[in-house]
């Protein structure tokens, strides 16, 4: 055969395999002529679409008042931080962005995005108008936040009050022992004791984390290194994963769910307790009364080991973030001043059943709604924030994917052990570089 | 494509007629075509857009692969730091947790992209000979038999994965609820079953192509093959075996080829059905290079591993070509 056949060979074969290295981020075109601004928010309402009910008339106020025009897009969680990616990458994308407050250290690393010094933080309002613990929750403790916070959020349990007095069980549980034995009198023919959404990594992680702090573990050393199969997380990943191998409490096709169908499960009486972030708006539209379901603090141990803190929430919530690359940076301020103004604040968080990331709206009757209360006493008192290390996005996706991973061993009957749940968590630390 | 390197027109070149044969046959040699720059003139738009779409992209991948493009870098490449072959040293040492993943999900895909061709080549023959022939309803079997492939593959892929579902899904209803098969329902994305489900998608998707392509074949196999075969006694398998079979070897040569490489590195079936992080058991190596580097922003060992993949792809791809010329070679 001749040399030329050779090359046309290997042509081919390089050709037909080339599309694999071929992936490159997708780079959505930037909005930034004159003054329009391109805006992405995360999905808080119960749907894309409502999202848009809801934040299209804000924006058109916005318009009217400063002559700035904001196309919106509203992007799901499960796209969201890729595409922030791909924005930080290429450089191009939209000006403002709402990120969750967990990937802000993460996001910061990359540089991407606009730091707010107190200079910055002044444009819009200055520091002292935010809430502390949200503020700290915008980036690596010691450095400029790279966001301001916008809607603050916690962890709740949520019960459905008519399965509760149908058991005979009086009050919600406040440790995790009487969840287990209330969730066992709970689980009946098509009813489950909790509702578990499984399949989705940063739900995993979030509890997590809590579960964590109450056994003592730590999820990264002071020095930022990943920390992950210490028996104390272990132990805690163990705990909530044992509500579906051991406890039963929960339906093993939760162990699928990741589109809010633990939400739906919930609302629909198909499961007597959620533990979620503000469910409250999402448990609206899908038809379920305020009066129907309790809400109560997440539960601790009823004997906590050495070291187990009174911790039961991250501080959960929305951070907005400027990219550096807008052309106008100045609307951009504007604009992020404008939500983070008293009246946005009151109205959206009212909205999204979320807590204001402002001190001053605080004192609205809003505010002191049943679940609202909750929240924000969680936040005051029990909530802690997630290490604002550079990797804790990739903590979330590894130990949340873990988790999923053993969730799914439960559901297909396989036994999850020390053993097997120490395993995963190693080799997610091994992932980390 | 594949087809280019083997075509009729390289013949004369091997068996070149010049050798031991007299003088007289030089004359036939065709006339030394004049030199001219319109061919390279025309060729100038193909060549600039396979290097701006194959050959740079590749370069870069492969560029990628020997730095440490984690977060920090990402939005500035220029500062990321030069570590040769460290990305590859850490993904392919099969030691550690990543490498073992990566080995096991190499297998994977490579059970996977042979049951898979294998299946959709097989519907893919049996329906386009069982369609050879005209008959009532030939075209509507026809367009039935396309559909798959002409479904946007999100929309079908995400139809499939509510199929699948455990409580809500149909085929749980009717293996479950209607028809009583099982008792308990089973789940099918999550477990040892995700694989089977994967490769049912796929086979549902893939072998309307295969089916295409062969039924195109068919037209060129003349009929007078087949009643000389018939009359000499042959049935259908003999048939099939000794006529459409060999008859359709240079369509199969390509298929076959194309097939793989496109199972191989499929990536919308599992992202879509799985959302994103498959379960172990359908972990391809097209999921797993993805969230290698986009789930963990690690995009330089992601790249490495996509440059192992392409070498590895490289080499089955050119060890066939090789294998199935020379083959053609010595027939």
């Amino acid at each position: 055969m001749s040399t030329r056949r050779h090359l046309g060979i290997l042509t081919v074969a390089v050709l037909a395999a080339a599309s694999l290295t071929a992936c490159g981020g997708s780079g959505d075109d930037a909005g930034g002529s004159g003054k329009t601004l391109t805006y992405w928010a995360s999905n808080q309402g119960a749907s894309i679409e409502a999202d848009k009910t809801i934040l299209q008339p804000e924006l058109d106020k916005f318009e009217k008042q400063t002559g700035i025009k904001v196309n919106l897009e509203v992007v799901p969680w499960s796209d969201l931080l890729n595409k922030l990616l791909a924005a930080a990458t290429s450089g191009q994308g939209p000006d403002v962005v709402n990120i969750g407050n967990t990937w802000s250290a993460s996001l910061q690393a990359t540089g991407a995005l606009v730091e707010f010094d107190d200079a910055t933080l002044q444009a819009v309002g200055g520091k002292d108008r935010f809430v502390p613990a949200a503020l700290a929750a915008a980036g690596a403790p010691g450095k400029p936040p790279a966001a301001v916070p916008l809607y603050s959020l916690a962890y709740a349990l949520y019960y459905n009050k008519k399965a509760f007095a149908d058991a005979g069980i009086t009050a919600p549980p406040t440790t995790w022992e009487q969840l287990a034995e209330y969730g066992k009198k709970l689980s009946t023919g098509d009813r489950w004791g909790l509702a578990i959404e499984g399949a989705n990594p940063n739900e995993n992680a979030h509890h997590a984390f809590a579960f964590g702090q109450q056994y003592g573990g730590e999820w990264f050393d002071s020095s930022g290194k990943p920390t992950f199969d210490t028996p104390q997380n272990v132990s805690a990943v163990k705990r909530y994963v044992d509500f579906m191998a051991t406890d039963k409490i929960s339906n093993p096709s939760n162990a699928e769910y990741a589109q809010n169908q633990s939400v739906s499960d919930f609302a629909n009486g198909k499961a007597a307790m959620l533990l979620w972030q503000a469910a409250g708006s999402n448990l609206k539209t899908q038809n379920m009364p305020a009066d129907a379901y309790g809400v109560a603090p997440v539960p601790f141990l009823a004997t906590p080991p050495a070291g187990g803190k009174k911790v039961n929430s991250m501080v959960a919530g929305i951070n907005m973030a400027i990219f550096k690359h807008t052309k106008n940076k100045d609307a951009s301020l504007n604009f992020v001043k404008f939500m983070t103004s008293d009246e946005e604040q009151t109205v959206l968080n009212k909205t999204y059943g979320s807590l204001p990331a402002v001190k001053t709206v605080g004192t609205d009757p809003a505010f002191s709604a049943p679940e609202q209360k909750v929240l924000q006493e969680t936040l005051s008192t029990t909530a802690a924030p997630l290490p604002q290390v550079p990797d804790e996005s990739t903590f979330e996706t590894l130990v949340g994917t873990a988790i999923k991973e053993l969730f799914a061993d439960a559901a297909s009957g396989r036994p999850v052990t020390e053993e097997s749940v120490k395993k995963k968590l190693s080799d997610a630390q091994q992932k980390m570089r | 494509m594949a087809t280019s390197t083997t075509a009729p027109g390289a013949r004369p070149d091997r068996r070149d007629p010049r050798v031991g044969r007299p003088a007289p046959a030089r004359a036939r040699r065709p006339r030394r075509p004049r030199r001219s720059f319109l061919p390279y003139l025309l060729l100038v738009p193909a060549v600039v857009l396979e290097l701006g779409i194959h050959v740079i992209p590749m370069l870069v991948g492969v560029w990628m692969s020997l730095l440490e493009l984690t977060q920090f870098h990402i939005r500035d490449w220029s500062t990321a730091p030069f570590i040769g072959l460290d990305n590859y040293r850490a993904t392919l040492n099969f030691h550690t947790a990543a490498g073992r993943e990566l080995l096991h999900s190499f297998w994977i895909t490579l059970l996977y992209t042979l049951l898979s061709v294998g299946l959709a080549w097989l519907l893919g023959i049996a329906g386009a000979v069982v369609l050879q022939r005209p008959f009532r309803g030939r075209a509507i079997l026809r367009a039935l038999f396309l559909t798959p492939y002409a479904l946007p593959v999100y929309t079908a892929v995400i139809t499939w994965s509510f199929l699948l579902q455990r409580d809500t899904g149909l085929v749980n209803h009717v293996l479950v609820d209607q028809l009583g098969l099982l008792n308990d329902k089973p789940f099918w994305l999550i477990g040892d079953n995700s694989f089977w489900s994967l490769l049912v998608v796929s086979v549902w998707r893939n072998w309307p192509f295969a089916f295409l392509c062969l039924m195109a074949g068919l037209q060129n196999v003349p009929d007078e093959l087949h009643e000389a075969a018939a009359i000499d006694g042959a049935g259908f398998w003999r048939r099939l075996r000794s006529v459409t079979l060999p008859m359709l070897r240079p369509v199969n040569l390509v298929l076959l080829l194309v097939l793989f490489l496109w199972t191989f590195n499929d990536f919308n079936t599992p992202y879509v059905l799985f959302g994103g992080s498959a379960p172990e058991q359908a972990d391809l190596i097209s999921i797993h290079i993805y969230r290698s580097s986009f789930k963990t922003w690690d995009f330089g060992s992601g790249s490495a591993m996509s440059v192992a993949l392409l070498f590895f792809l490289l080499v089955v791809s050119a060890g066939y070509l090789l294998i199935t010329n020379r083959r053609r070679d010595h027939a």
